[in-house]
């Protein structure tokens, strides 16, 4: 027990500051009142669907929850069901086995929601394309409120992406 | 070392296939299929993988294909097969870890097993009919079908206080989809059905409207925590089929490459299997060393995960000497730290209780069904292709493997942590006797009808990829085959009699791929 808190206490606040939303990533105008905003900065739900991808914008998204970037600190959290989600988070091109369980997530999603679209798999369909097995891009299965490309996009794209859902939109 | 015909006590005149790796090819009649899978079998060879091929354009019918794993190398059988109604003798009794291998070439290409085994679909959800087969050649790249219904029949478990728990495709937490049928009674699993293909994509049909260049990048995508081995692995199968030797200095850095992918998967997974025991502490400290090791490659070779940093030919980045003290250095700090954290997890009664017997595959089973990667050397399977088939660069380090024999969560946490600390000693050596000259060197033109072979111990087992060319250097068959095929029927054992709450525990310690076995 004492070498534990001893490694917890050397390694000190890794945590680095939060990137600030870029209104570039956005695929809509917000659609959402500063009322509603306000209260998704503070404490918003997400839900992750992994519709399709290579695994790799997944290793970044698990990266996003560690000690660096530590999401949870900024009132953002994953959780277990789209029941209890206001945004989903989805990666990949959209297989089309995956297509179902999507669009059945993004139906049990309560308004108002929000999608982020990660990854070029989830923003053009990336090396996979469209084909007899897969849908290409996520907005061509579900409505994309902000798109964040990269392959796979670094933990700190990801959370501006995130933190882009949720602003006012400076363009209105 | 080439020994003359390798393959003649099993009745094969086996040609040696050109290549970095120890590979041979024969053709064989489908009635001797059978025969030789149960004396290759007998002498312990290892099922690699199985796929088919469509060959009616070359005006032959289509072919089975299996990858043997023999101590003298890889043997890749070929079996021609009829136009109308390919049927071979199924070989999933012999090898049980071609059950679902023969089931997707059945989905996939319709060349069908015909003994009266497992004959369920697998890659094929609803995405196209029955009878439709979209691997044929005579399915353009442009074909849709419409969505079918899709049913699936699992084996249903009866019984006074059976229940089943359906999970996925969609899971809880940050996961790739797929499908677990749990027959529980009270806490403890009877069974666990998997079903997978949730995120079959077309891989090999994308593959083969692809130029040997273009395909690099795709087969870095496989299976993206693995996309270096399969990078190289890919590389390695072009280079095989259009007679490249990539430079030494290329090979040397491959393997740094490599062994930084297996430390970072390794230091994910060790920080995943503590949080899975409520010990958060060691996700958020292996976490932060992953991370420092991500932007340790982002600073050095441009890339987090070092996508594309393989192409055929060589490399496309280069580490040079200040950098390669640098690395050094580095590790040497990462190294300290996982040292002080083993010795926090040995120590930690609460997570040593629940990895400790947990998920257990004995030696015998892990046989039996063909356990294969890390999974494996957890589980008495002694093999590992830097130490079977030590090429270069691994020949002068002399690798040391891994290895346990419990085949608990345990030893799946022990494997890893001895395989952290080898793969760091093999990236200082590398790095440190970097041999001089160029990095890539220009691929040949491919001749129509060559074949390649690449075979990677990737940090969660071995990833084969099999390749056949045509004119133009064009993809006429690639077929990447990732370690989860074998190892995802494993899981399904492991489970037996334990709690549901552990299936979490269990699942992270195999950490197998769904796309890497979706394709």
């Amino acid at each position: 027990m004492y070498q534990l808190l001893k490694q917890i206490v050397k390694t000190g606040i890794v945590t680095e500051r939060a990137p600030l939303p870029d209104t570039a990533l956005r695929e809509v105008e917000q659609r959402l009142g500063e009322v509603i905003l306000k209260h998704f900065g503070r404490a918003l739900a997400i839900r992750h669907v992994d519709a399709g991808s290579c695994n790799g914008c997944e290793l970044e998204i698990h990266a996003m929850n560690g000690p660096y970037y530590n999401l949870e600190r900024l009132g953002i959290k994953f959780v277990a069901s789209p029941r209890h989600a206001d945004l989903l988070l989805v990666t990949g091109p959209v297989s089309r086995h995956m297509e179902t369980a999507l669009k059945r997530t993004w139906e049990a999603t309560p308004d108002p929601k929000l999608v982020v679209a990660i990854g070029d798999c989830g923003c053009t369909g990336g090396v996979f394309g469209e084909s007899y097995a897969s849908c290409g891009r996520v907005s061509n299965v579900i409505p994309v409120d902000v798109s964040v490309p990269g392959c796979p996009p670094a933990p700190v794209d990801i959370m501006q992406g995130i933190l882009t859902a949720i602003a006012p939109d400076k363009r209105r | 070392m080439i020994v003359e015909k390798p393959f003649s006590e099993l009745g094969l005149n086996a040609a040696a296939l050109p290549g970095a790796m120890p590979a041979f090819c024969a053709s064989i009649p489908a009635g001797e299929l059978r025969g030789i899978c149960e004396q290759a079998r007998a002498r312990k060879a290892r099922i690699v993988a199985l796929w088919g091929s469509d060959e009616t354009q070359r005006s032959a019918g289509f072919a089975l294909h299996l990858a043997l794993a023999f101590p003298a190398g890889l043997l890749w059988l070929s079996v021609a097969l009829p136009r109308e109604d390919p049927r071979y003798p199924g070989i999933a009794d012999i090898y049980p870890g071609a059950n679902r291998m023969q089931r997707a070439t059945a989905d996939l290409l319709g060349i069908r097993p015909d003994d009266g085994a497992d004959t369920r679909k697998w890659l094929r959800h609803g995405a196209w009919p029955e009878d439709a087969f979209p691997l044929r050649k005579n399915v353009g790249a442009a074909v849709r079908f419409a969505q079918q219904p899709d049913g699936y029949p699992f084996v249903p478990v009866e019984g006074e206080g059976v229940h089943e728990i359906p999970v996925g495709p969609v899971h809880a937490g940050t996961i790739e989809p797929g499908h677990f049928r749990f027959s529980i009674v009270g806490e403890k699993i009877l069974r666990l059905e998997e079903r997978l293909g949730y995120k079959h994509k077309g891989i090999e049909k994308r593959f083969e409207a692809m130029t040997l260049e273009e395909g690099a990048k795709l087969a870095g995508r496989v299976s993206g925590d693995s996309t270096v081995a399969y990078a190289w692995a890919y590389a390695m199968a072009v280079e095989g089929a259009t007679g490249t030797s990539p430079p030494s200095r290329a090979l040397a850095l491959r393997g740094i490459f490599l062994e930084l992918e297996r430390i970072a998967n390794h230091l994910g997974d060790l920080g995943y299997l503590g949080n899975d025991v409520a010990l958060s502490f060691g996700f958020f400290q292996f976490w932060r060393l992953k991370e420092d090791l991500l932007r340790l490659n982002s600073r050095l070779f441009g890339h987090r995960y070092l996508m594309d940093a393989i192409v055929p030919g060589g490399v496309a980045k280069d580490l040079q000497r200040p950098d390669a003290e640098f690395l050094a250095g580095q590790l040497d700090g990462i190294e300290r730290e996982v040292t002080t954290l083993k010795a926090i997890y040995d120590e930690h009664a609460g997570a040593q209780d629940r990895f400790i017997m947990t998920g257990q595959v004995l030696p015998e089973l892990a046989e039996r069904m063909g356990l294969t990667g890390i999974a494996g050397r957890a589980s008495g399977m002694a093999h590992d292709l830097r130490t079977d088939q030590p090429i270069p660069p691994w020949q002068q380090l002399d690798p040391r493997m891994a290895s346990h024999t419990r085949g608990d969560v345990a030893a799946r946490v022990s494997v890893r942590f001895d395989e952290v600390f080898e793969s760091m000693r093999l990236v200082r050596a590398l790095a440190q006797e970097l041999p001089s000259g160029v990095i890539r060197t220009a691929v040949a033109a491919a001749k129509a009808g060559a074949r390649g072979l690449g075979w990677v111990e990737g940090w969660r087992g071995e990833v084969l990829v099999a390749l056949e060319t045509t004119a133009a250097d064009r993809i006429h068959r690639l077929h990447p085959h990732d370690p989860s095929w074998q190892n995802w029927l494993l899981l399904e054992h492991a489970v037996h009699g334990n709690i549901v709450p552990d299936f979490p525990l269990i699942n992270k310690s195999f950490n197998l791929s769904y796309s890497g076995a979706d394709l």
